[in-house]
């Protein structure tokens, strides 16, 4: 584990908010007020008071009360930001010593696009890390929503750490496509609470390897990155191979497709006493040859309700090359800003592929067999309802190192004839080890 | 109680160690190596300054340790410099002889080789050397020195390097930080070249790779001249890098290992072996795959050498090399790096070691030192110049004090 400046942090002391904001943002909260990460506080954030009484987050907070009079942001950005900056202060007071803060929001309306960059800002300021997870609009809503929505997202990557991103467009493939409207909705926000599960789980709980908060900040911070992010899971015999096939087919990640063109894939794995490092192992290693040149984060956690069970969120981010965009610049940028993501992660695939801001650095070192043997035999000695207890025992037990920062972080990449040559070489001929 | 004139310091910032040396010039001549002063390079990657503080308590660790042992307080360095943004090309100058009895001068040398140095380089560019390969006069080609000799147009060949001015002036600046003046800036593989080929050698035609922790730098001879350099921002820092990758080790692991056990060549006899790794405490003892290993480092070496090769097609030199190829740097010592090399480049490959010097002690000679012992002979080079005016170098003293303005003192 690398003992940086947070090197003393325990991870359950980590203080995690979830903001809700706007209709689509209060919908994913409630999906996930049904099963919630653990002690993170949820609270619900709309200048539509209506909504706000409707939703069954017990923390609520009505966003420009004074000025909206609680009647909605009629899909007008200006509006949402206006009602976000109203209440600076109280936002600022609900952000104090927060750790980690999830803004989740449907882009496209008035209040979640106009309101979140606003509440990034705060959080950020106030010291969070700060994780953006939003949905685009549907195809079918139209051009304006459309172009309103990337707009926003400019400004919220611009704020945040890193904003994990869902086209709501994207979900058709998943689904039937005579499901109804509301339950394509109900579908979204299902995956959107999955994936501030698997995030959250990613950072907070401890288990077979865990990952450094720091880890996680030093990934994403200042980088303003947009991600993507996929969530499966499997049981049986084949199960770790099931699971893999799952996220690489997941339209989310475009078939896989994503991982190429990667910087840093976080992966979350969860399971029951049964998780063997056998299985970490194998999804690592299908993760890595697609996510060839990213940073991979591994953590793996295990809750003994998971049994049989084979639970995995692995979210792609890929950094901004530029400079993130100001307010003022983003009017100029609005002819690129209106191709669809999934354009814009196409052509970083082709011209990325020579990777230009790529680094290449070693992940933490595997376990031995001997040491998951051992582990795992450890834990079985101890109570379910002890399993926090235990877990932190094994972290003492298990100093991983995490080397988060490659030699030639610091330096130019050096590119031969389009050729990054930080790359190990015997990964840029193919040859597989064994 | 030494002239200070005859005493050459050469400092190279190298991407694992910043090493001088001091070497003393006798009344007759005679170049020795009286002080020697080193320390781990913390401030550099792939050949150039990244933290310059770091970078500037390390020059001077090893500029005391070099003082102490020659006895001498320093005061000027002869400053090697390397990074992917240094080039080299030939390039070729024309000047009519005026003067009435057409006899060549040395005036008339001097501004030819200024004529060859007039490249057309954006202005970021500076030109660290340019290197006289030969002199034409009237036609007549493959004249070394034109002085005395009569004609009315002579033309020069010559080969420059140059490099980005920012990151040149970055190095001067921190070595100026020192109180430490900076006599020239030399080329790291160039002063590797001189320290390790004698005469015969550059004649015959050789090319020297110093492969080094973040650059490796190449120059190729013929006739006794310089045709052609390169640098490569690949080093043993992008094999540690790899091992750390592939066999998923923290790099400080990885580096040991690789100096312990690498090897540049697949060893058969390596096949389905394991090393295990010293356990530290806590943790499970591990153990690391012999052929993986190998093959990592095979593969990085080789590809190395492959680029060199291939540029050195691209040039068509190999025809030129009868001496073969000389490594030196500290990845001369990687065990097999001359088989794989000969392989490569289908030639002899020596390794090389610093010669024609006074008073190397065997550790010296070390293939790591080529860089700041050649730098030590560069600065013999132009003193000696100096004296008889035009040596195998043309001076650019005056153009160091130029590239700081207002901090020459
Ligand atoms: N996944 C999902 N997306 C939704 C849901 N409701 C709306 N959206 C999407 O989110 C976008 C923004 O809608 P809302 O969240 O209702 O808008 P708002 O932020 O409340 O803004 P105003 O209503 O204008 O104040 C829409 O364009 C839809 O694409 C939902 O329940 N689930
Ligand atoms: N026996 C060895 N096997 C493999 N690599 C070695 C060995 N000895 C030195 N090296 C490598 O050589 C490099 C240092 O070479 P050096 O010429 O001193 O570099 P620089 O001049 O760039 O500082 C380091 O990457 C070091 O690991
Ligand atoms: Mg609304
Ligand atoms: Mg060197």
């Amino acid at each position: 584990m690398s003992t940086s400046d947070t090197g003393g942090l325990v991870n359950q002391a980590l203080s995690v908010r979830v903001f809700g904001v706007g209709g689509a943002g209060g919908n994913a909260l409630t999906r996930l007020l049904l099963n919630p990460p653990g002690d993170a506080r949820l609270t619900v954030m709309n200048t539509d008071s209506q909504a706000l009484n409707a939703s069954p987050v017990p923390d609520k907070h009505s966003l420009g009360a004074t000025d909206m009079r609680g009647l909605g942001a009629g899909g007008d950005p200006a509006m949402g930001q206006a009602a976000a900056e109203a209440d600076e202060a109280q936002l600022r007071e609900m952000c104090q010593g927060a750790d980690l803060v999830f803004i989740v929001a449907g882009l496209g309306g008035g209040t979640g696009t106009g309101a979140s960059p606003v509440i990034a800002r705060i959080a950020r300021e106030a010291g969070a890390l700060v994780l953006g997870v939003v949905t685009l609009p549907f195809d079918c809503e139209g051009s304006r929503r459309r172009k309103q929505a990337l707009l926003g997202l400019e400004h919220l990557k611009a704020e945040a750490d890193g904003v994990v991103c869902l086209p709501n467009q994207k979900v058709f493939k998943m689904i039937d496509e005579n499901t109804s409207l509301a339950d394509t909705f109900e579908f979204t926000n299902e995956l959107i609470a999955d994936g501030v599960r698997g995030i959250w789980r990613l950072v907070t709980q401890t288990g077979l390897i865990n990952i450094d908060f720091s880890d996680l900040r030093s990934a994403l911070k200042g980088r303003h990155a947009e991600s993507f992010f996929a969530s499966a899971e499997a049981t049986g015999p084949q199960r770790a191979k099931e699971i893999v096939e799952k996220i690489m087919s997941s339209p989310l990640l475009e078939g896989g497709e994503m991982l190429t063109g990667a910087q840093s894939v976080l992966v979350s794995i969860m399971g029951g006493a049964d998780l063997s490092m056998a299985e970490v192992n194998r999804i690592m290693e299908q993760v890595n040859r697609r996510a060839e040149g990213a940073h991979l984060i591994l953590g793996a956690a295990i809750d003994s309700h998971y049994n049989q069970r084979l639970s995995v969120t692995l979210v792609a981010s890929r950094f901004q090359v530029d400079a993130p965009a100001s307010p003022d610049t983003i009017e100029t940028q609005r002819t690129v800003a209106e191709d669809a993501p999934e354009m814009e992660t196409h052509f970083l695939k082709r011209q990325e592929s020579v990777q230009h801001t790529q680094r290449f650095v070693a992940p933490p070192p595997e376990l031995s067999a001997e040491k998951t043997q051992e582990l795992l035999q450890a834990r079985g000695l101890v109570g379910g309802g002890r399993r926090r207890k235990s877990a932190n025992a094994f972290q003492q037990q298990l100093p991983l190192e995490v080397v988060s920062k490659g030699r030639f972080e610091k330096s130019e990449p050096t590119i031969h004839k389009g050729e990054d040559l930080d790359v190990p070489t015997y990964i840029r001929r193919g040859i597989l080890l064994n | 109680m030494f002239d200070s004139a005859n005493i050459i310091v050469g400092l190279e910032i190298g991407t694992s160690k910043v090493c001088a040396a001091v070497g003393e010039l006798n009344e007759n001549g005679a170049l020795s190596v009286i002080g020697i002063g080193q320390a781990r390079s913390r401030g550099v990657r792939k050949g150039e300054i990244t933290d310059s503080s770091l970078a500037e308590e390390d020059i001077r660790n090893a500029i005391v340790e070099a003082e102490q042992m020659a006895d001498v307080e320093i005061r000027s360095v002869y400053l090697g410099v390397s990074g992917n943004h240094l080039r080299g090309f030939n390039n070729h100058g024309v000047h009519p002889v005026v003067s009435a009895d057409r006899e060549i001068n040395e005036d008339d040398v001097q501004d030819v080789v200024r004529n060859a140095k007039a490249v057309n380089l954006p202005a970021e560019n500076y030109v660290v050397h340019a290197i006289r390969q030969h002199f034409t006069i009237d036609g007549q080609k493959g004249i070394q020195n034109p002085v005395g000799m009569l004609g009315a147009r002579v033309e020069v060949d010559v080969h420059v390097v140059h490099g980005n001015l920012n990151r040149i002036r970055n190095s001067i600046r921190t070595v100026k930080g020192l109180q430490l003046e900076v006599e020239e800036v030399v080329f790291g593989g160039l002063a590797s070249s001189l320290a390790v080929l004698n005469n015969t050698q550059k004649e015959l035609g050789a090319l020297v790779i110093d492969f080094g922790a973040g650059t490796t730098e190449y120059v190729v001879y013929n006739n006794g001249v310089v045709k052609h350099t390169g640098v490569l921002a690949v080093g043993g820092d992008h094999i540690s890098n790899d091992l750390a990758y592939g066999l998923k080790l923290p790099l400080g692991r990885a580096e040991q290992l690789k100096i312990e056990q690498g090897g540049a060549m697949m060893d058969e006899a390596l096949r389905g072996k394991n090393i295990a790794l010293a356990n530290e405490v806590g943790l499970p003892s591990r153990t690391v795959n012999c052929d993986h290993l190998r093959r990592i480092m095979s593969l990085r070496i080789e590809e190395t050498l492959q680029l060199i090769d291939q540029d050195l097609a691209r040039h068509g030199l190999h025809e030129y090399l009868r001496a073969g190829v000389i490594l030196c740097g500290g990845g001369a010592r990687i065990p097999g790096i001359q088989d794989l090399a000969e392989r490569v480049f289908q030639m002899p490959v020596m390794l090389g070691q610093a010669c024609s010097i006074n008073g190397l002690s065997d550790a010296l000679k070390q293939a790591e030192f080529a860089t700041t012992i050649g730098l030590v002979k560069f600065g013999s080079l132009q003193q000696k110049g100096k004296a008889v005016r035009g040596g195998l170098l043309s001076g650019i003293k005056d153009t160091i004090g130029a590239l700081i303005p207002g901090r020459r003192g």
